[in-house]
C-alpha cells in the first residue's frame, strides 16, 4: 500500500483488435475528488477504457501513468489502489455474502471483521451475510458487488454501469456513497449510458463514440440535451 | 506475500468445492467411468491383457484432470472473478500457484480412489512398491496440472475452450504420460525393476521444474489482454 | 533480406532440378539399395523442421516478453512451415519403414518423436486460428512449450523405444552419398529460408493493411 496518487493520465491511448478500433487517440486526466462519467452508446469503447485504467487490458498504443509511474512500472502496487466493479460482477455465487466480502478483503491485505461487517451494512445486507449470493436478487447483488469493489478504499474507482437492477431508493444510496468517496479524495469513473442516473452526480462528461473522445467538459444539468447534441440518439 | 495469496484462493476454492463437492464428485464419478470403458476393451476371457492397467490409471488421471481443470476455471469465469483476482495487490504468478495447489489437491484425491480401483479391477499390484508408486504419481500430477492449469487460465476468454483445452495440454504432456505409464509399468513387474521407475521420476521431476518455472514466467503477460 | 532473394532463389531452383541428378549419381547404400534414397529428402526434411521448430519457440518468447509483434509475425511462418515439412517426414518415413521394417508404421523412437512435435505445432495453427481474440499470445505460450519439450520427447521416446538407424549413420556414408546428402539438406535449408522470408513478409503486409484500416478516419 506504499504507492499512492492522486492524478491518471491517458497519454494517447489506443486499443485495437485486429482491425476494430476499439479505443483511438484517448488523452486524458483524472483527479482526486473528481467524479467522471464515461458516456456513450453501447460498444463505444467505455468497456476497454476500464479494462485498460484497470491494468487488466494493455494499451496498443500509448501510455497510462498512475501518478508518475506506469502500470508496469509500478507493479502490483498499483492495483491495490484501484477498485473495479466490471458488468460481471466478480462474486462467487456459492460463497455467502460474508464469505465473499472476507475473500476479497485478505486478498487485498485488508484486516478485521469490522470491515466487513460496515461493508454489508452500506450494502442493505447486514442481516443476509449468511446467505449465499446464489440466492440474491440482480440489485442485492449489485449492491454488494459494489461494496466489494470499495473494501480496500480504492484510490480509483472503476464503475462499470454500476445502476443497473438497481430500484430507486439503492440508486440514490450509491450515488451518495459515490459523491462521499469524491469528496474523500478518491477518483471515481463511471461507465453507464444512463444519463439520467448520472445527470447532477457526475462532475465531469467524458463522450465517446467509435472509440473516440467527443467531448470533455465539466458536468452539470442539461445532459442529456447535450448528449443528443453530440452524439445524435 | 504471493504466498499467502496463493494459500487464500486456495482456501476459497476449498471452501466452494466442500459446500457442493460438485466438481470432486462429478470428476470421480468420470474416472471411474473411464476404468469401465477401458475394462471392456482390455479384459480378454475375464482376465486383463498384459501391461494394460499402467496405461489405463494415467489415461484416467488425465482425461479426468482435463475435466476438472475445465470446471475449476469454469467457476472464476462465471461472473468474472478471475479478472477480480488479477487486480490482488500481489504478484500475478501468486494467482496461477493458488490455482495450481487446487488442481494438484483435487487430481491427488481422484487418485486415492482411482489407485485401489485399477489394482483391484485389473489385478495389478500396484502396491508393492508403495512409496515409489507415490512419488512417481505426484511428480507426474505436478507435471500435468501445472501445464494445464495454465492453459486453462489462459482459455478462460476463448469461446472454445472446451475443445483447445485437450488439444494444447495432451501433446504437451505427453512425456509426462510416457514417464508415468513406463514407471507405472516397471513396478508392476512381478519383481519391480525399481531403477527404472526412479529413472522416469527423475525425468518427470525435470519437467516438472521447466514446466512450472515457465508457467510463472508466461502468466503475467498472458493473463494480460 | 529482399535484396538477396532472387539470388537465393536462382541457387534453390537450380539445386532442386540437379537434386534428382545428384541423387541418382550417389552411389547404392549396401542393404536397402534404392530405397535409400529417400533419406536425401527424409533427413533435411527433420532438419528444416527443427530448426524452424526453435526459431518459433525463440521468437515466440521475444513476443511474449518484449511486446514485439514482429516476432509474432517470424514464429507464426516458422510454426507453419515445421508442420509442413514435419509432414513431410512423416510420410517419407513410413515409405521408407514399409520396406526396412516390413510395416508402414512402427513406433520408433524418432519417428513417435516427430509425430508429437507435430501435433505441439498443430495444435499452435489450431489455437490461433480458433482460439478467439488473444489467441496469438496463447500460441505463443504453446510454441515455448514445443521447443522445451524437444528433450524431454527425445528422452522419453528414446528410452521407451529405439529401432531407428542411428545418426551414426550420417558421418559413416560412404564417399558419394556423404556429398549428396549434404547438397541435398543445404537446398532444403535455402528453401526454408524462401519460404520463411516470404511468408514472414505476408504477415507484414497483412499487418500493414490492419494499419492503414485502422488509420484511415471513419
Amino acid at each position: 500500500m506504499t504507492l499512492d496518487f492522486d492524478r491518471i493520465q491517458l497519454a494517447d491511448v489506443s486499443r485495437h483488435f485486429g482491425r476494430r478500433r476499439a479505443v483511438s487517440k484517448i488523452s486524458l486526466t483524472a483527479r482526486a475528488g473528481e467524479i467522471i462519467g464515461l458516456l456513450g452508446p453501447n460498444g463505444a469503447g467505455k468497456s476497454t477504457i476500464i479494462g485498460m485504467l484497470a491494468t487488466l487490458v494493455a494499451p496498443t498504443v500509448g501510455t497510462i501513468t498512475y501518478g508518475d509511474r506506469t502500470a508496469r512500472e509500478a507493479g502490483p502496487d498499483v492495483r491495490g489502489r484501484i477498485g473495479l466493479l466490471a458488468h460481471e460482477l466478480h462474486l462467487y455465487p456459492e460463497l455467502t455474502a460474508r464469505q465473499n466480502l472476507e475473500f476479497f478483503a485478505q486478498l487485498h491485505g485488508v484486516r478485521g471483521t469490522d470491515v466487513v461487517t460496515a461493508a454489508l451494512e452500506s450494502a442493505g445486507l447486514a442481516e443476509r451475510g449468511a446467505d449465499e449470493v446464489a440466492g440474491f436478487s440482480r440489485g442485492m447483488r449489485q449492491r454488494l458487488a459494489l461494496e466489494r469493489a470499495l473494501l480496500h478504499q480504492p484510490r480509483l474507482v472503476l464503475l462499470d454501469e454500476p445502476f443497473t437492477g438497481l430500484d430507486d431508493r439503492a440508486v440514490r444510496l450509491v450515488s451518495d456513497r459515490l459523491r462521499a468517496l469524491a469528496a474523500g479524495g478518491a477518483m471515481v469513473m463511471l461507465a453507464t449510458h444512463d444519463l439520467d442516473l448520472a445527470d447532477g452526480l457526475i462532475s465531469r462528461v467524458v463522450i465517446i463514440r467509435d472509440g473516440r473522445l467527443i467531448t470533455d467538459e465539466a458536468g452539470g444539468s442539461g445532459l442529456r440535451a447535450r448528449y443528443r447534441t453530440l452524439v445524435g440518439h | 506475500m504471493p504466498f499467502r495469496v496463493a494459500l487464500l484462493i486456495l482456501k476459497k476454492d476449498f471452501l466452494i468445492e466442500v459446500k457442493s463437492l460438485e466438481i470432486l464428485s462429478t470428476t470421480l464419478f468420470f474416472a471411474v467411468s473411464c476404468l469401465l470403458v477401458f475394462s471392456f476393451a482390455f479384459v480378454k476371457e475375464g482376465s486383463p491383457v498384459q501391461d494394460a492397467a499402467a496405461g489405463i490409471l494415467w489415461i484416467a488421471i488425465a482425461f479426468s484432470g482435463t475435466l476438472a481443470l475445465g470446471r475449476v476455471f469454469e467457476r472464476e469465469r462465471y461472473g468474472e472473478t478471475l479478472r477480480a483476482l488479477l487486480l490482488a495487490p500481489a504478484p500475478r504468478p501468486a494467482i496461477y500457484l493458488g490455482k495450481l495447489f487446487g488442481m494438484v489437491l483435487l487430481m491427488f484425491t481422484t487418485e486415492v480412489v482411482l489407485v485401489p480401483m485399477v489394482a483391484l479391477l485389473f489385478q495389478a499390484p500396484l502396491f508393492s512398491r508403495p512409496l515409489l508408486l507415490f512419488v512417481l504419481l505426484a511428480a507426474g500430477t505436478v507435471g500435468f496440472a501445472s501445464v494445464g492449469t495454465l492453459f486453462a487460465a489462459m482459455l478462460v476468454r476463448a469461446r472454445t475452450r472446451d475443445i483447445m483445452l485437450p488439444i494444447l495440454l495432451y501433446p504437451v504432456t505427453i512425456p509426462v504420460m510416457i514417464a508415468g505409464v513406463q514407471g507405472t509399468s516397471a513396478l508392476l513387474q512381478a519383481s519391480p525393476d525399481e531403477a527404472m521407475a526412479t529413472m522416469w521420476i527423475a525425468i518427470v521431476s525435470t519437467f516438472d521444474v521447466v514446466a512450472i518455472t515457465l508457467c510463472l514466467w508466461m502468466f503475467e503477460p498472458l493473463m494480460t489482454e | 533480406m529482399t535484396r538477396f532473394f532472387l539470388p537465393v532463389f536462382g541457387v534453390t531452383a537450380l539445386m532442386f532440378a540437379g537434386a534428382p541428378f545428384v541423387i541418382a549419381d550417389a552411389p547404392y547404400e549396401s542393404t536397402m539399395l534404392l530405397v535409400q534414397k529417400i533419406f536425401y529428402f527424409h533427413v533435411p526434411a527433420w532438419f528444416v523442421m527443427f530448426t524452424a521448430i526453435f526459431i518459433s519457440g525463440i521468437w515466440s518468447a521475444r513476443y511474449l516478453f518484449k511486446g514485439d509483434r514482429n516476432a509474432d509475425r517470424v514464429a507464426f511462418a516458422a510454426a507453419e512451415i515445421a508442420v509442413v515439412f514435419g509432414l513431410m517426414g512423416l510420410v517419407t518415413g513410413p515409405l521408407w519403414g514399409r520396406k526396412a521394417w516390413g510395416v508402414w508404421w512402427q513406433w520408433d523412437a524418432r519417428l513417435t518423436m516427430a509425430l508429437l512435435l507435430e501435433a505441439i505445432f498443430i495444435g499452435y495453427l489450431l489455437v490461433r486460428k480458433y482460439g478467439g481474440p488473444g489467441s496469438e499470445k496463447l500460441s505463443a505460450a504453446m510454441a515455448i512449450f514445443g521447443m522445451l519439450n524437444v528433450p524431454f520427447v527425445y528422452i522419453s521416446v528414446n528410452i521407451w523405444r529405439t529401432i531407428h538407424p542411428k545418426t551414426s549413420v550420417v558421418p559413416t556414408l560412404g564417399p558419394g552419398m556423404f556429398g549428396a546428402f549434404w547438397f541435398s539438406v543445404i537446398a532444403f535449408m535455402l528453401l526454408f529460408a524462401l519460404l520463411m522470408h516470404l511468408r514472414v513478409r505476408l504477415e507484414q503486409q497483412r499487418a500493414a493493411l490492419d494499419d492503414l484500416y485502422l488509420a484511415e478516419e471513419p
